[in-house]
């Protein structure tokens, strides 16, 4: 393993560790306020004992994300001094903003999980509230200074240097919005199709089961409206990166010929050595019409950039991408199957098929928010600073890092696995419809 | 003439520094008298520490993060440089932030068996143990003026911090992190109403305190030649001495206090001392970031990084600061119903 491939699988690693713990510190504190919400409307003592639950299993989630993340807070320095060096005074800005949005967010949280008796219904609402809002805040902002890489504005090159430094003008990069949007409704439905699979299953294995019909029903909820909006936004990403990055298109789609009538790929392998897209099945000038709503719009292939700015590998970008999309059609599919349970058959239970579906739907979302950062991250490449700085440039001297990569691996393996074995604990822990029942019970008396 | 926001995000940076040593610091603190738990009241300690730690913890731990930020947007040569050559001790020490962070929450949420919950309050108690001792090591390797421009031999990596300076700097934040659980602790269990537990913690605090005391006079020894112009700093400048002899009698006072039982003012002294610790020897180095080339002045951003940064910090602050003065409120006040309240929160 060279040097810097060892960084890049240390950095590729840790991100895609904690983009798990953000997707759920993003959207599980907006599941927890809808369903003590509901209590407070209701006073149906089963939404209590759920957001409950959640608080719990959320707050195992956040200390994980608040202890990866400042790993990486650090390892942006470890890996790449000569990034944070140049590029520091330029995107420190995001970060620095980002780090009030944790403060607010880790106050809030303290206040929601060990405030239940100590603060009014009211301020305790509002406290779930705050950590809602400075999560998605706090991921807005770092996706931002990722946006920023991939079209870096605010600065004029001198002799390689920046001048002119604007930093304020990094917050509006190009690729910003598309990013940030995209993103945040991933977070959503990521977290929705997680949330709502486990009970699901649950559910059917105890269909009368009140906690699990709640859960569910606030979760898919969540979830289905991320979905369906989800393809839109990732067409509108698409159309934005053939504008900004088009080489970045081109690695996507295996397109290594430029052209007018540009197809679409499904599934594939690229073959670098023969400059070919191998066993697909393509869709004539598809990816013209997608991209510039004209068939005969010339897309640019690979072809028209010089070899050693491809992104490698290449097959990783390419099989990213038809992972993301293909769940992202997945999703939404399933999404609009449940809404029209939900609407026309006015019962969103009433299909056993559909809540089997839902299930092994669990993870798809957290599968395509990995596939859509691979597509981000190694379609940059071997650029960190898109046109700017290559990542060959910004690796640390430190040798042996092919001794670290593992160590973290390891250490982030354990971590995985002992939190989902907690996690399934406390699915394991919840209540039957038999306990429920004895709890509605006492409530009566 | 160095613009005010140059000024102000220095000054940001070492208050929020001083923030983490005095809160986060004493969590680490905690960490360790989960370890050292004893006696009769054994339990007693832990749940004591644990109900202290739990809610603020990570509001704590980000004062860290904000230290980091700030480092590499005001400073980035400054922040690029000390990565590049402290990678062995920053990665030890993330690992320990790890470790004892999850693990810390695993005891608390991860229902079940006393065994396993027993196995991760040690891991927790043993990485709160290593990693202020790391933390130290590579603030003394600042300190020492050792950190090279540009290392390229295995050696340039590990030597700058494998010296007995810095690791007495690491084995002397260690001790005052100790101190400052400890005294905290006395308060926390006056506010529970338990006597008997706020003197075992009051002993702890005492023995602590020595040990600070004994440790910073061998910490001072090392540095003449350890850190050269940390003991020229602390001993040909003019601003040094009233700060050293206000240490001291910061120090003097929160022994007093904790002798004649004066918890909540010996909370504010402990507290007071190792802030004037810290600023000591920001001091004595000043204006250097890291000798012997960079200071304050000519590592930092440019000037329009720093107005904004400066505005986003007195932004951020205006936010901040009520909310986290309101955490502190509702947790810090009125403990008696605190420990009533079973935390981990209830399981219903
Ligand atoms: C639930 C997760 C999820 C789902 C269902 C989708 N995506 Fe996605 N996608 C992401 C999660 C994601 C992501 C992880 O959030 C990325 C990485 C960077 C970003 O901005 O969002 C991403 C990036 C990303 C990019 C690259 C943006 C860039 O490099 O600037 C494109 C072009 C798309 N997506 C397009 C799509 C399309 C056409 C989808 C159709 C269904 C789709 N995505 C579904
Ligand atoms: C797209 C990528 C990312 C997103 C969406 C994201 C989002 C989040 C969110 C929502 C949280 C708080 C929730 C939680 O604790 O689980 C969090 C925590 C954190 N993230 Fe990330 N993050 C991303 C990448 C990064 C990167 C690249 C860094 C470092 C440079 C970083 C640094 C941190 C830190 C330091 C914390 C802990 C804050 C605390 O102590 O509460 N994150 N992240
Ligand atoms: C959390 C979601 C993210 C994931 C899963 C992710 C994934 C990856 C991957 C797979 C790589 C390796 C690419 C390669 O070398 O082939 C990478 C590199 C990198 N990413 Fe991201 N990324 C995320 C978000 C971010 C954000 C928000 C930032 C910065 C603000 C960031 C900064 C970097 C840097 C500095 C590198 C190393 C340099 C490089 O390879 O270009 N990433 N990331």
């Amino acid at each position: 393993m060279t040097h810097l491939i060892a960084a890049r699988s240390q950095m590729a690693m840790s991100l895609a560790f904690h983009i798990l713990f953000a997707c759920v510190g993003i959207a599980m504190p907006l599941l927890m306020i809808v369903a003590e919400w509901r209590y407070r409307r209701t006073r149906d003592e089963v939404y209590l004992l759920l957001a409950r639950r959640w608080a719990i299993g959320a707050a195992i989630m956040f200390a994980v994300g608040a202890v990866s993340g400042t790993v990486l807070s650090f390892e942006l320095g470890l890996l790449w001094p000569h990034f944070m060096g140049w590029a520091g005074a330029i995107i420190g800005m995001p970060f620095s903003l980002e780090g009030f949005a944790f403060f607010t967010e880790a106050i809030f949280l303290g206040i929601y999980m060990y405030g239940w008796d100590r603060v009014s219904p009211r301020a305790h609402l509002g406290a779930g509230a705050m950590v809602a809002l400075s999560g998605v805040v706090s991921g807005i902002f770092i996706v931002i200074a990722n946006a920023w890489m991939n079209t870096p504005v605010g600065f004029r090159l001198v002799g390689g240097n920046p001048v002119d430094i604007d930093p304020l003008a990094t917050l509006t990069n190009p690729a910003a919005l598309h990013e940030t949007v995209h993103m945040t409704i991933a977070a959503y439905a990521a977290t929705g199709f997680v949330v709502a699979g486990i009970h699901a299953a649950m559910w059917l294995r105890d269909r009368a089961n009140l906690f699990h019909r709640r859960a569910l029903a606030i979760a898919f909820a969540v979830g289905a409206v991320a979905a369906i909006l989800q393809p839109l936004s990732g067409d509108a990403s698409a159309r934005a990166v053939a504008r900004l990055q088009p080489i970045k298109i081109a690695a996507f789609e295996g397109l290594f010929v430029t052209g007018p009538h540009a197809p679409l790929a499904i599934g594939g392998i690229p073959d670098v050595g023969a400059r070919r897209l191998r066993y697909a099945i393509e869709l004539p000038s598809m990816l013209s019409i997608m991209t510039y709503h004209n068939p005969d719009a010339v897309m640019r292939g690979l072809d028209s950039f010089p070899e050693n700015d491809w992104p490698s590998p290449l097959i990783a970008v390419h099989l990213a991408f038809q992972i993301m999309v293909g769940a992202g059609f997945a999703m939404a599919a399933l999404a609009l199957w449940g809404a029209w349970l939900a609407w026309w058959r006015r019962n969103l239970f009433g299909s056993v098929w559909f809540m089997r579906a839902l299930a092994l739907a669990a993870p798809l979302g957290l599968i395509a928010v990995e596939a859509g950062w691979v597509v981000t991250e190694v379609g940059r490449q071997p650029w960190i600073i898109y046109g700017v700085m290559r990542t060959a440039q910004a690796v640390t001297p430190m040798p042996g890092l092919y001794i670290t990569f593992p160590i973290f691996s390891l250490l982030y393996l354990f971590l995985g696995v002992t939190v989902a074995f907690l996690m399934w604990r406390q699915v394991m822990a919840s209540p039957t419809s038999a306990e429920l029942a004895a709890l509605a019970a006492t409530e009566e008396r | 003439m160095m613009p005010f926001a140059l000024w102000f995000v220095a000054g940001v940076l070492i208050v929020a520094l001083t923030i983490y040593v005095l809160t986060g610091g004493a969590d680490y603190g905690g960490g360790v008298w989960d370890l050292c738990a004893a006696g009769p009241r054994a339990q007693a300690q832990r749940d004591l520490i644990a109900h202290a730690i739990g809610p603020v913890w990570e509001a704590d731990h980000v004062w860290l993060i904000l230290v980091v930020v700030i480092l590499f947007d005001g400073f980035p040569p400054a922040f690029a440089r000390i990565m590049t050559a402290m990678h062995v001790p920053i990665t030890l020490m993330l690992i320990g932030v790890v470790l004892r962070g999850s693990a810390f929450s695993f005891r608390s949420y991860g229902l079940g068996q006393d065994r396993a919950r027993r196995e991760w309050g040690r891991v927790f108690s043993i990485a709160s143990l290593i990693t202020p001792i790391l933390l130290g090591i590579i603030i003394g390797a600042i300190a020492s003026g050792r950190i090279p421009a540009n290392p390229h031999v295995l050696r340039d990596f590990v030597t700058p911090w494998l010296t007995p300076f810095c690791f007495g700097v690491g084995v002397f934040t260690l001790a005052i992190f100790a101190y400052l659980a400890a005294t905290y602790a006395t308060v926390e269990a006056g506010a529970v109403g338990d006597p008997a537990l706020a003197d075992d913690f009051r002993r702890r605090a005492i023995g602590a305190a020595l040990a600070v005391g004994v440790i910073a006079g061998v910490v001072l020894t090392l540095s003449i030649h350890g850190a050269p112009l940390i003991w020229n700093g602390l001993t040909h400048r003019g601003w040094t001495w009233p700060i050293f002899w206000l240490t001291t009698i910061f120090a003097l006072a929160a022994l007093w206090a904790l002798w004649t039982r004066r918890f909540a003012l010996a909370r504010i002294c402990a507290a007071g001392q190792v802030a004037l610790i810290l600023w000591g020897w920001a001091l004595a180095q000043f204006p250097y970031l890291l000798e012997p080339d960079l200071t304050i002045f000519n590592a930092a951003a440019p000037v329009r990084t720093l107005d904004i940064l400066a505005l986003a910090l007195a932004a951020g602050a205006l936010l901040l600061l009520p909310s986290y003065r309101y955490l502190l409120i509702v947790f810090k006040r009125d403990r008696r119903a605190a420990v009533a309240v079973a935390t981990p929160p209830p399981r219903d």
